[in-house]
């Protein structure tokens, strides 16, 4: 019974990340449209250009002026495979995208786990020990990664010869431990955890079956995000340290107001969000309890 | 399930590793593109990386010569142009043979031109071709010698020649097949490009030796100016154009050899007011930025010195107008900057009934003199300038709000709404001829920045403008042609419709590895001699 | 209080009341520039050197931190209550309307919100003040920056649906507005609170960010953000290291606030 209820939830979500994704796609097409900047190419500052060049350069971008119009063309090409051709790159945005996605995908693995690894690493610890100094000092470590720019650290970590992605799990981490200590934190303050602290239960013997369980659907919730917070610090720590991946292209789309590759990059961002929310949910639900 | 694992282990481990392969090939030249290249074809080249991979790798019937300024004998071992630059023959060097074997002819030079001039194709070096209306005719009269007529004469047509790539009208390669030293032999997209040697470039050195002597060069795609000198300082990279001044004043601080100032260079950086009738601003605003006196009062009133030493570290010099000093031929030596005299601008603004009151310069009519200027978000520099160009203003009792805008805003403003008061950009001449700013000169060109399609000139001096654009263009004579220029200039110095603040000197850095090196103003400014570059071995121990 | 949370305490009223009054204590205006000394190192004139057009760095930074000091935490106020409202809601009523706000959250998220801040700026006339330019990108942020929460407040909301709370609470006769008010949003408090110290240092910096397409602070007007920006030249930074004197202010200002209400963390 509970797994047919799994089973029609699951089927359930995949058909509203569905929608809910072309959605997206739409209103960020629509964003893209509206903005200032759209339609204008800086090749029309090019002085060798004749007129007729500049004026077929102005209706190239034509097309595109009509969102619903271009939206509709949009998803008749979509389903046959073709996401169109980026015109600042020149490329058909499939083959961008099938380039970068696993440098991208790779970064941003490396850099969650890194960013989780370190903010449990402090926040566990914090709240298992409850001595303030110690306490102090991770909340002044995480204080100055989330002060530091993403570029300064990606540079930081080009200067000293280290892999840029892991500049990508210092974004995360201050953020993961923030949430993860003060929600472990309030949970060691109710009842349940003092009940099991009075009997003598040890702290991690606590942490493991009295307080993870009681913060998990937060946790998890905090993980689905984490992964669009990964994938935001990914554009500029892409850009830094010139890695092919779909930050750097989604910069250079928005810069250039490519709305080919801007449609399908929101389609994908938004997909990306929408799964790992799900999949947070999902396990979530799996893994309900009630606390003792 | 273990291997799978382990792979992906692996994987996450090699992410680990630095992101560049230190290990580098000995004769290979490696410096930095800021940009992917959009096309390989030459004709349609429209950006920096693409124009690298040209220079690179096209065979050009006429080259500039980047340091000299004179044209060189390629392709054609020599030319006339006749009817007043109606028509040009050439005379091709002969057993000549593209990268992939193809034999060279006139032929391809014919092929290249048909798709050069090909309409649907909007290339902007055929653009530079187009005189008037009609088509561009090729006439082959051998294997070697052609004859290619224009619709109407082009003043300094010779010089054109220099940024057309000759391709193979025969080649199965297509545009990949080349004439020029180097050819693509690598692309990987956002990475990196790689070019080998032509193992059939025609060229050899006085020695007899065939060119070029580096056997590649990788050109890796590196936006960050900051990443690129610290990779330039730890060897990974040979070259850098375009150096920031404060980046160049670091390198010529800790190896003064490789930090290279070649003088003024053919870039400035500029202001202007917006004069456009469909401008929405308001009467009172338009009439000041219409005036005479008001421009040249602003000018007057802005530090270029100042703006020379501060902004640009000494690395700039005041400008003058549309071309700088590095121009040898057509500058126009007689005129100087305008001086910073803030009370001679005083005294100008008042002939046009402006006054102090208060520390506040107002209008005849009572209004505050307030506008903003506009320029590209991200660029330090710019935004340096104009902040000291906000407090040099603020002396006056003119408030200016420096408002940054990123490119798309600012050129939509620029080229559509027309919604701004003031802009401060830079221009950059690629070429030296001033036939190349004619869409910047003629009152009804879209470029024509501060009052752009004119249906009939709004000045006289415009008009005048105009007129002697039009002679220069239209001359046999060089030294008419110049005369005619100098007098363009001139007007510009008199009227302002741009300010001109500085000219910004060609700074680069070039590792002491590099032989032949010799760092010119033109671009490419440091391997415009890519062929006759050498790299020196690396000292042993050495990455 | 103990003697850490005073200190933090004394710091913060130290630094706020330093860039309150700014007019009296900067030893030059934040715009004039001393074209003669760019660059400088440390001095008696210059404490803290100073910036490429011979600005004082000291004056910058205390003129900027009114900027960054006020809009900051307001924005970030701003994208916490919003977080806690819809969240709290509706997690806590569950069904369609926490579906809804789940799903409307991760679309809010996906979005190139970047476009619009981009449009809002080309609709202000050119001559607005910097002051209300840089408000008005602070209260966008904060009107945009609330989704990131918002997730995880729901998740919160939802566990407490069932809980025993809620349920002694029903049992008193507490329901609707009043129950979540006084129940919910309470123990809600610690991720409201993540939420609301991390926004803004990420406001801080996100302002910095958007400078380079020409939403941050106009010049002349200094904000932490835009000092922050110098750090990008990195060489420029170990040449001088005082130009890090902005993100140390920055961690020790985020640091005294986590260490003075680090109870209300997690007290429910």
């Amino acid at each position: 019974m509970r797994k047919n209820k799994l089973l029609h939830r699951i089927l359930q979500q995949i058909g509203m990340i569905a929608l809910t994704a072309l959605l997206g796609a739409f209103l960020g097409a629509t964003l893209v449209r509206l903005a200032p900047g759209f339609g204008v190419d800086e090749r029309e500052l090019d002085t060798r250009r004749s007129e007729s060049s500049l004026q077929a350069l102005r209706e190239s971008r034509a097309s595109q002026s009509n969102i619903f119009d271009f939206y509709g063309r949009y998803l008749g090409g979509l389903l046959r495979g073709d996401l169109g051709i980026s015109q600042s790159l020149n490329r058909p945005v499939l083959e961008l995208l099938q380039q970068r996605l696993p440098v991208t995908f790779a970064s941003v693995s490396v850099g969650l786990l890194v960013g989780w690894g370190l903010a449990l690493a402090l926040a566990i610890p914090a709240v298992i020990s409850r001595v303030q100094t110690f306490d102090l000092f991770a909340t002044v470590v995480s204080g100055v990664f989330l002060c530091l720019p993403s570029a300064v650290l990606a540079m930081a970590f080009l200067w000293f010869g280290a892999p840029g992605p892991l500049a990508i799990g210092l974004v995360v981490f201050p953020k993961v431990f923030r949430y993860a200590r003060n929600l472990m934190a309030q949970t060691y303050t109710r009842p349940h955890v003092l009940a099991a602290r009075a009997r003598g239960a040890g702290g991690f013997r606590i942490l493991l079956r009295h307080v993870l369980p009681v913060t998990a659907p937060e946790l998890l919730a905090l993980a689905g995000v984490s992964v669009s917070l990964a994938f935001g610090a990914a554009i500029p720590i892409e850009v830094i340290c010139d890695s092919p991946g779909i930050g750097q292209l989604a910069w250079q789309a928005a810069l250039a107001r490519d709305l080919n590759l801007l449609v399908n990059l929101t389609l994908l961002v938004t997909l990306v969000t929408l799964v790992s929310n799900s999949a947070a949910d999902v396990a979530a639900m799996t893994l309900e309890r009630e606390p003792a | 399930m273990n291997r799978r694992v382990a792979l992906t282990l692996f994987t996450l481990l090699a992410l680990l590793l630095p992101v560049r392969a230190t290990a580098q090939a000995q004769n290979e030249l490696r410096f930095c593109l800021r940009s992917d290249p959009k096309t390989f074809q030459p004709h349609l080249v429209d950006d920096d990386a693409s124009e690298t991979i040209r220079y690179l790798t096209g065979g050009v019937l006429i080259r500039v010569n980047r340091q000299t300024q004179a044209f060189e004998p390629e392709l054609a071992v020599s030319w006339k142009v006749l009817e007043g630059g109606r028509k040009i023959s050439f005379r091709l060097r002969p057993n000549l043979v593209f990268s992939d074997g193809t034999p060279f002819s006139s032929e391809d030079v014919a092929h290249t031109m048909r798709v050069l001039m090909d309409p649907a194709a909007h290339s902007p070096t055929g653009d530079s071709f187009r005189s008037g209306e009609g088509e561009v005719r090729t006439q082959v009269s051998g294997k070697h010698a052609l004859t290619i007529s224009f619709p109407a004469p082009i003043a300094g047509l010779e010089r054109l020649f220099d940024q057309v790539a000759i391709v193979s009208a025969r080649s199965t390669q297509k545009e990949m097949a080349v004439l020029g030293p180097f050819q693509v032999a690598e692309h990987k997209p956002g990475v990196s490009v790689l070019l080998r040697r032509n193992p059939q470039y025609w060229k050899r050195d006085s020695a007899g030796w065939r060119l070029p002597y580096l056997d590649s060069i990788r050109l890796d795609i590196q936006q960050n100016r900051e990443i690129e000198m610290l990779r330039f300082r730890r060897g990974e990279i040979h070259l850098v154009n375009n150096l920031d001044p404060e980046l160049f004043d670091r390198l010529a601080a800790e190896a003064p050899g490789m930090a290279r100032d070649a003088g003024p260079s053919m870039e400035s950086e500029q202001m202007w007011f917006n004069q456009a009738a469909a401008a929405p601003l308001p009467a009172h605003k338009l009439a000041w930025f219409r005036s005479r006196n008001f421009r040249r009062a602003v000018s007057e009133a802005i530090n270029r010195q100042d703006l020379v030493r501060v902004a640009f570290r000494s690395r700039a010099a005041p400008a003058t107008g549309p071309v700088s000093a590095a121009n040898q031929f057509w500058f126009n030596r007689a005129l100087k900057p305008h001086p910073y005299d803030p009370q001679a601008a005083l005294r100008r603004l008042a002939t046009e009934g402006f006054r102090l009151d208060s520390g506040v310069l107002r209008d005849a009519q009572g209004n505050a003199v307030e506008f903003s200027l506009v320029t590209n978000a991200g660029n330090k520099v710019r935004e340096r300038m104009g902040a000291m160009i906000q407090q040099d203003l603020a002396q006056i009792g003119i408030k200016l709000n420096v408002v940054t805008l990123d490119f798309g805003s600012l050129i939509e403003r620029m080229t559509r709404t027309f919604d701004y008061e003031a802009c401060l950009l830079g221009l950059v001449n690629v070429d030296l001829d001033p036939n190349g700013q004619m869409n910047v000169w003629l009152s009804s060109s879209s470029n024509h920045q501060w009052n752009p399609n004119q249906k009939t000139p709004a000045t006289p001096w415009e008009a005048e403008i105009d007129r002697l654009m039009q002679a220069q263009a239209s001359a046999l004579d060089a030294r008419k042609r110049k005369t005619h220029f100098d007098r363009v200039q001139q007007i510009v110095w008199e009227e302002a419709p741009f300010i001109y603040l500085v000219t910004k000197h060609s700074l680069s850095a070039v590792s002491d590895r590099v032989a032949n090196a010799a760092p010119v103003v033109l671009r490419p400014q440091t391997y415009w001699n890519a062929e006759r570059l050498q790299l020196t071995a690396l000292p042993s121990g050495s990455r | 209080m103990r003697l850490v949370q005073r200190m933090a305490l004394s710091i913060l009223v130290v630094v706020y009341l330093a860039a309150l009054l700014a007019d009296f204590i900067a030893p030059a205006h934040y715009s004039r520039q001393f074209r003669d000394t760019p660059e400088a190192s440390p001095s008696v004139q210059f404490l803290l050197g100073t910036d490429d057009l011979g600005r004082d760095r000291f004056s910058r930074l205390l003129y900027g931190s009114r900027v960054s000091l006020v809009l900051a935490p307001a924005a970030a106020l701003l994208s916490t209550l919003i977080a806690g409202l819809v969240g709290g809601v509706a997690g806590f009523v569950g069904r369609w309307p926490e579906r809804l706000a789940m799903r409307g959250s991760d679309l809010f998220l996906s979005l190139p919100w970047l476009f619009l801040l981009l449009t809002v700026r080309a609709l202000l006339p050119l001559n607005t003040e910097p002051e209300v330019s840089v408000a008005i990108t602070f209260a966008l942020l904060g009107l945009l920056g609330w989704v990131t929460s918002a997730r995880v407040v729901i998740a919160g909301a939802g566990a407490l649906r069932a809980s025993d709370l809620v349920l002694q609470a029903r049992a008193t006769g507490c329901y609707g507005l009043r129950l979540i008010t006084r129940h919910v949003l309470p123990n809600l408090k610690p991720v409201l609170l993540a939420q609301f110290w991390i926004a803004i240092p990420v406001f801080i910096l996100s302002e910095a960010n958007l400078g380079v397409l020409g939403l941050g602070v106009a010049e002349p007007l200094p904000s932490w953000g835009g000092l922050l920006r110098e750090l990008e030249h990195l060489t420029g930074v170990f040449a001088q290291p005082w130009r890090l004197a902005p993100v140390g202010l920055l961690v020790l200002v985020v640091s005294c606030f986590h260490i003075v209400f680090s109870q209300d963390e997690v007290a429910a």
